[in-house]
């Protein structure tokens, strides 16, 4: 069984793409598309990774990722952020809340699975 | 330099741009040359009747050269200069270079409160373009869509040996997300061209004058009656009230009076005769008529819609720019220039008097064509001195398919470059957001 990847997205098809991307490579990949009980999915899933989208509906990804680190037993996790917003504020905003990796849609297939294996140890 | 020092330097300039010798004044004055001389260097202080009468032989008042008109002004140039540190202005000979020069000093002073208000400008356009909530949705949702497609089309390209289940659901996504980015992109192009929307912000002043006519559908039974004249321009300026600032209204008046002088040409009731008896062709109606084919134009798209029908009318001068639009349904126009040179608007600027006819089709926008009428004419005439000032117009009519219109030549062309998806267009400015990026 591969490493656990949950993926944090509300658009359909990108959630295929990305998961099928990522099966393929030999992850675990579970999925999720909103963000107001995003920390409840988190919590019972426990990933390895996890990739989350900064404009979610519920809640968005920054104040997701800010939960993520305050939380002691998931503060650790690395999260990759995936997000159309690429203005210099918002990657500031997404390093302050301690994102690991920042990446702006619309991203390649190859880049995001080089981010998922270099943010992961095996 | 204390202020008070400073009256001997306002009294040198005002002798000298008197043309008033300093003995002279002294003289006049009734104190030693000498004397003066070191007033006028600011070593001695003066008050008093000495001030009085300097003042009086320089024709001046007492206070202009006690205070000097400079407050303001040097209170103005201390702020330009305080938002200037590293250029190291000398702020202690602020009152001397006020004093010495006021017409330069004036003009910096109105320079840097100018550029404060540009700057505030653009903080206010460059705010509403980062908090525009439906131009954030419109791009959320295009950027989405192209990342949905361009992951998709890479494992279908990519992945070798894809199984059948999986490649048709992939192209089917493709297909969803395209749906959804066309709809995304013409949702931003209807957005960003704000036409024909006129209801839409108002920020020029050529807005404020075109939403003014809008409202009034761009039609004035003021101004047709016989007896209308100039004063019925001014009082419908002046019941615009604040809905035009000033340039707008200078702008609107030059339009009202260009319209009664158009109305006055071809009344309005003998207009709509003609076409009761000829229809709606405007070539007809011309020559009927005996009025030039731009006055014709204007006129038509002065008469009341329901009378008519649609009748849209852009209007453009020598460079370019398009200085009158009514709109038309079906045929979007930018605001003010970079409108898409395939127009034949454009066309007859360089064939003055030679109308143009042409069925138009704008890409983008669905399979419906307008009828586009063009004509150049000489608006000023030309001078030793000036150019003759040319504006060219360009009436739009629904595409009516009659025997007349079956042989005119059916043209695609675009809104402005920036928006255009016309791939291979050997008149393009610039690279489209929609085709390339996609």
């Amino acid at each position: 069984m591969g490493k656990k990847v949950l993926l944090i997205e509300d658009e359909p098809n990108i959630i295929e793409a990305v998961s099928f991307i990522l099966s393929r490579d030999g992850w675990e990949v579970k999925t999720h598309s909103n963000g107001h009980d995003a920390m409840q999915v988190v919590r019972m899933r426990a990933p390895d990774l996890i990739i989350l989208d900064a404009m979610l509906p519920g809640k968005s990804g920054f104040d997701i990722l800010t939960e993520i680190r305050g939380d002691a037993a998931l503060g650790a996790t690395p999260v990759l952020m995936l997000t159309a917003r690429g203005q210099t504020k918002d990657r500031e905003q997404a390093e302050r809340a301690g994102v690991s990796q920042y990446m702006t849609k619309p991203f390649s297939n190859a880049d995001v699975l080089a981010a998922v294996r270099a943010l992961v140890t095996p | 330099m204390p202020e008070r020092l400073m009256i001997g330097t306002r009294i040198r300039e005002r002798r000298v741009l008197g043309g008033i010798r300093q003995s002279d004044l002294a003289r006049q004055a009734g104190i030693s040359p000498s004397y003066l001389n070191l007033i006028e260097h600011n070593r001695r202080r003066i008050g008093g009747k000495t001030l009085l009468k300097l003042a009086e032989v320089l024709n001046v008042e007492p206070a202009l050269l006690s205070e000097g008109a400079e407050a303001t002004l040097i209170a103005g140039l201390r702020e330009a200069a305080g938002e200037q540190d590293g250029i190291g202005a000398e702020l202690s000979r602020i009152e001397e270079f006020a004093g010495r020069f006021p017409g330069w000093a004036k003009l910096l002073a109105d320079l840097y409160r100018r550029n404060e208000a540009l700057e505030r400008t653009i903080e206010t356009l460059t705010d509403r373009l980062a908090h525009d909530p439906f131009l954030a949705d419109s791009l959320h949702e295009v950027i989405s869509a192209v990342t949905a497609i361009r992951s998709t089309s890479s494992i279908l390209v990519e992945t070798e040996a894809l199984e059948p289940e999986w490649q048709n659901r992939f192209h089917r996504n493709i297909n969803e997300d395209s749906s959804r980015l066309t709809e995304g992109a013409q949702s931003l192009v209807r957005y960003l061209e704000g036409a024909p929307n006129m209801d839409a912000e108002i920020k020029s002043p050529q807005d404020e004058m075109h939403a003014f006519l809008a409202a009034r559908g761009f039609h004035f039974p003021e101004l047709e009656r016989d007896i209308a004249g100039p004063r019925d321009v001014t009082r419908l300026i002046e019941g615009a009230g604040a809905t035009l600032s000033s340039p707008a209204q200078s702008l609107a008046r030059d339009v009202l009076l260009r319209y009664l002088t158009d109305a006055r040409s071809l009344p309005l009731e003998s207009l709509l005769d003609w076409i009761a008896s000829l229809g709606l062709h405007p070539g007809r109606l011309a020559e009927a008529s005996g009025v030039d084919l731009a006055t014709l134009f204007r006129r038509l798209a002065a008469m009341p819609e329901e009378a008519v029908g649609p009748v849209g009318l852009v209007i453009c001068d020598a460079s370019g720019s398009l200085v009158f639009r009514k709109p038309f349904e079906g045929f979007a126009m930018p605001r003010i220039a970079g409108a898409c040179t395939l127009w034949p608007l454009f066309q007859v600027l360089a064939q003055p008097q030679t109308p143009l006819r042409m069925r138009l089709k704008q890409v983008g926008r669905g399979t419906e064509t307008v009828e586009a009428l063009a004509v150049s004419a000489q608006v000023i005439a030309p001078s030793f001195d000036r150019p003759a000032l040319m504006q060219a117009h360009m009436l739009l009519l629904p595409d009516r398919p009659d025997a007349d219109t079956e042989a005119v030549a059916l043209r695609e062309v675009g809104v402005n470059c920036r928006i255009c998806s016309l791939a291979s267009c050997v008149a393009r400015r610039e690279p489209s957001i929609i085709s390339d990026g996609f």
